[in-house]
């Protein structure tokens, strides 16, 4: 696979190119879905894909091909120069200077194959047993939509023309329930997921079943509330999609374009004291680890926001090129195209108390478990969701409600963020801890 | 068009004989039904950017799905090679879902939809996108830059974007169907942002398109058009205050606001949830869902329309469903496997993102039918409340039936006028309850300007709305204001 990358990138070199950059991936998938205690569907495939993103002179052009033939490749070569001619110059268009490239040494733990070896009747096992965690744990659970345990591995390389090529593997595989739970006229249903880059690293399918079933038991008879101002409590996994908004007011993109609340901000105190963000794509064996981004450059760690203060934007070459700083090494493209920034492990420093004791220390308020909706402009911060979960009076839940929105301005509510629990865990790329918000405006009736 | 004059007979040689034999080997381990889906996909995008073309992307993905049926169970299996032994071997993977004897019971194919005389021609189009250039297509963005950034002092930021694509599918059926396909499909998208002095910058959007050729937006939609809306839409939000919070009448004006009845209705009528028994609507046929003036269709028939199809993605022709007629609820959106399960017929609803991904039951183009008030008196008719002009995306939980959406542009209604605009709205509610609130439906149904995606369980198709203006007399709004 690099020396095709490698040979894609040469081929658009002789045919004109200033400068040019190839990333192949191929990926196999398989998904076994069970739904009340029968198999359902049953998926197992494999693909592959080049892209390719060609500079002639400062004008930038790029295509993708799923047909990686001597022809195909050809072909895309020839459709990126194409499409060059007719984009415009960039001053600022170009590749990462060489003395940015390289990949991190030592193998990151990104690929098992432990999962390979599990065959298929047992996958399919794995997927009942967590269903029937869920179908069991509690009579008001009587249906389900289903269950499943699903696989990915696959191997992304990458070459340029500066003399950049490596490649990685990797793999993962989760398992993930929605129970469906009905009391009187109230119907609710919840989820519950693992994943890991290696089987071993999975939770159980009981404990993901039985943590499923708890989730969705909980939320029936949810009533609406009265419209006030309280304190919100997010619990971790709505915390994690407040990270991602944090990330998208942080990333070069929005911050060159000021298209940020964040923008012209670094060295100011952004958020409370209890706030420390931190981007690091060099923990082994999660999800947002890579030896290199998706341009060739090392990822790395950086502490984004520390104690409060805004320390680092998120850049890849071009956003550090147009702000006049040095790339963080965050680079993210799907196949081609310019790239745009991503992240690494992008997570919240976790605190000091349990989410119980953040819980207990609340005399009125919500605590929630899910949001819907977009309703998040980080232009402006302004910050309104549909939401989901737990009423709290005096230190205890006292019961779940739902069919309302929680609004706010982010650039206020990172500045009350009262705590950050202990509870913060790597699910996915994206992490945080339980989070309290001194107060928050909650419309329902 | 016989099979031979059909891009994959063209361009891959394949024959009825050879889909025959793939269909024979997805069905050698037994299972009830088999299909083949063969899709070519040719896409360009091409966007602008501090007045820059700075991105310009084409790409090809070709492929082939194999599904096999036994019973409740589906077996799926893909191949980005078409040469007959990779589609051979991912139909032997489809295949393991099924086990006994084989029971192929077919002879041979009928012709089905797809640009053909029996089937519809919804998207008849002079110019397809890959036969122009690429230059003409590249001047679309550069116009909708120049006019957003002429049309107001305080537009800072202006992208524009244009996509379109090409599919080729064939569809091959163990029970007999085989249809073609050539689907068009092209957006022009504009976004700005706008200053104020030193305040705080908005955002305006603006965008459409449809199943059309370039020609549409020389003539019917122009980038200046969109640009001079985007710019208005950044223009209000300027002067919004926060949103109120708590319950109040809504009103929503005509057009893009239909994602209301997309997120609140359709998705819990979709079969699948229903065939489980997870929807908020499982077996509420024939009851009352919403106020008696509200009739609700799904309709991929309409002629250039971004959802619509002339062919579903399992070789189905679409038609027009009703969902609610004068409040009471009539029908469920089927796919062939919930079709078959259910006992009903298939309403030509079943669609997938692409050849990877597995058909289910999906919305077309779904809106409400007009009725009989004037837009104006409507608004007169509300001493206070919030008129909704435009929205961002929503989301519903099918299972509670809660949902949620975003208003990206609305204004007070004071003592029966449209006063101030405000900013960051969010609308909730419950979808068997939310529409029993309508209380008058306008007579000037618009349909949305193409710029639908909608996702389920991770798969995008692109989709279509509309409604007349309609007055929902109680409803949650989310904000921060007073």
């Amino acid at each position: 696979m690099i020396d095709l990358a490698r040979q894609a990138v040469r081929l658009a070199l002789d045919r004109g190119a200033k400068d040019a950059e190839c990333t192949l991936a191929e990926g196999q998938e398989f998904s076994a879905h069970v739904r009340m205690r029968n198999l359902e569907t049953l998926k197992d495939a494999g693909s592959r894909r080049a892209g390719l993103r060609v500079l002639v002179g400062k004008r930038v052009g790029s295509a993708h091909t799923s047909d990686l033939s001597s022809d195909g490749v050809l072909q895309m070569v020839k459709s990126a120069l194409e499409i060059a001619e007719i984009s415009t110059e960039d001053p600022f268009a170009d590749l990462p200077d060489p003395s940015e490239l390289g990949s991190l040494p030592g193998d990151l733990d990104l690929y098992s194959d432990d999962i390979q070896t599990i065959d298929t009747p047992a996958r399919i096992k794995e997927a009942l047993e967590t269903e029937e965690a869920a179908l069991s744990w509690d009579p008001r659970i009587t249906n389900s939509e289903g269950a499943s345990f699903s696989a990915h591995s696959g191997q992304r390389v990458f070459a340029n023309s500066r003399g950049f090529f490596g490649g990685y593997r990797t793999s993962s595989c989760s398992l993930s329930t929605t129970p469906v739970a009905r009391q009187g006229e109230s119907m609710e249903r919840d989820f519950w997921y693992s994943s890991a880059r290696s089987h071993s690293k999975l939770d159980s399918p009981a404990a993901v079943g039985r943590r499923a079933a708890e989730r969705t038991v909980r939320r029936l008879g949810a009533r609406k509330v009265p419209t006030q101002k309280v304190p919100v409590i997010f619990d971790s996994v709505t915390a994690r999609s407040l990270l991602g908004n944090i990330f998208e007011a942080v990333e070069g993109d929005s911050i060159y374009r000021k298209a940020s609340f964040l923008a012209g901000k670094l060295g100011e105190r952004v958020a409370s004291e209890n706030v420390t963000v931190i981007d690091d794509g060099c923990l082994p064996g999660l999800f947002g680890t890579s030896p290199f981004d998706d341009e060739g450059v090392p990822s790395r760690r950086t502490v984004v926001i520390d104690r409060g203060v805004l320390r680092s934007y998120l850049l890849n070459s071009y956003t550090a090129r147009k702000l006049g700083l040095r790339t963080t090494g965050n680079a993210a493209r799907g196949i081609t195209g310019n790239a745009g920034v991503g992240h690494g492990n992008f997570f919240l420093e976790k605190g000091e108390r349990s989410p119980e004791e953040i819980i207990r220390g609340i005399r009125q308020g919500l605590y929630v478990t899910e949001l819907i909706g977009q309703g998040v402009n980080v232009v402006t911060g302004d910050y309104s969701r549909g939401a989901a979960g737990l009423w709290i009076e005096n230190g205890e839940f006292a019961y779940p409600v739902s069919e309302i929105t929680i609004a706010a301005n982010l650039r206020q509510m990172l500045l009350d963020v009262e705590a950050a629990g202990s509870d913060l865990e790597f699910r996915g790329s994206v992490a945080s801890p339980t989070l309290l918000i001194r107060e928050m405006t909650v419309s329902g009736q | 068009m016989p099979l031979s004059d059909s891009f994959f007979g063209q361009k891959f040689g394949i024959t009825e004989h050879d889909l025959q034999s793939y269909l024979s080997e997805a069905l050698a381990a037994g299972g009830d039904y088999a299909d083949l889906y063969f899709e070519c996909l040719a896409t360009s995008q091409l966007s602008i950017d501090e007045s820059i073309v700075k991105s310009a992307v084409q790409g090809v993905s070709l492929g082939v799905g194999v599904r096999v049926i036994s019973g409740e169970r589906t077996g799926y299996a893909y191949s980005d090679d078409l040469s007959p032994e990779k589609i051979r071997k991912a139909a032997r993977v489809a295949a393991c879902i099924a086990n006994g004897p084989a029971k192929v019971d077919k002879t041979g194919f009928t012709r089905n939809g797809g640009n053909s005389a029996r089937g519809h021609d919804l998207y008849p189009i002079a110019t397809s996108p890959s036969e122009t250039s690429l230059a003409e297509r590249v001047e679309l963005v550069k116009r909708a830059d120049r006019s957003a950034r002429a049309a107001d002092r305080r537009v800072f930021e202006v992208q524009a974007s244009y996509v379109d694509s090409v599919r080729e599918v064939l569809v091959a059926t163990s029970d007999g169907v085989l249809s073609t396909d050539r689907q068009p499909l092209a957006r022009l998208g504009v976004s700005v942002l706008a200053r104020e002095g030193d305040g705080v910058a908005q955002r305006g959007y603006s965008g459409g398109g449809g199943r059309v050729g370039l020609e549409f937006f020389e003539t019917e939609k122009t980038p200046e058009h969109f640009a001079r809306e985007a710019v208005r839409q950044a223009i209000v939000q300027l002067g919004a205050a926060p949103a109120p919070a708590g319950e109040m009448t809504v009103v929503l004006g005509p057009g893009w606001p239909g994602v209301l009845l997309h997120e609140a209705v359709g998705h819990g009528l979709e079969a699948d949830f229903n065939r489980k028994q997870v929807s908020a609507f499982s077996g509420r046929i024939g009851q009352q869902v919403a106020s008696p003036l509200c009739t609700v269709v799904d309709d991929g028939t309409i002629r250039n329309r971004r959802g619509s199809l002339n062919v579903d993605d399992e070789g189905a022709a679409t038609q027009e469903n009703v969902l609610i007629e004068k409040g009471i609820l009539r029908g469920y959106l089927f796919d062939k496997l919930s079709s078959r399960l259910l006992r009903s017929k298939t309403t030509g609803s079943g669609r997938r993102e692409s050849y990877q991904h597995i058909p289910m039951p999906r919305m077309t183009n779904t809106f409400m039918l007009a009725g009989e008030s004037d837009p104006q008196d409507i608004i007169r008719s509300t001493p206070r409340g919030l008129y909704c002009a435009n929205f961002g995306g929503g989301q519903v939980d099918i299972t509670s039936g809660n949902f949620v959406f975003s208003a990206s542009e609305s204004y007070l209604i004071e003592d029966g006028r449209i006063t101030r605009p405000v900013r960051g709205a969010m609308l909730t509610g419950n979808g068997p309850e939310a529409l029993k609130h309508v209380s008058m439906v306008g007579h000037d149904l618009q349909l949305d300007e193409g710029m639908g995606l909608c996702g389920k369980e991770g798969q995008s198709v692109p989709v279509g709305v509309g409604i007349p203006t309609i007055k929902i007399d109680r409803m949650t709004v989310g904000g921060t204001g007073g």
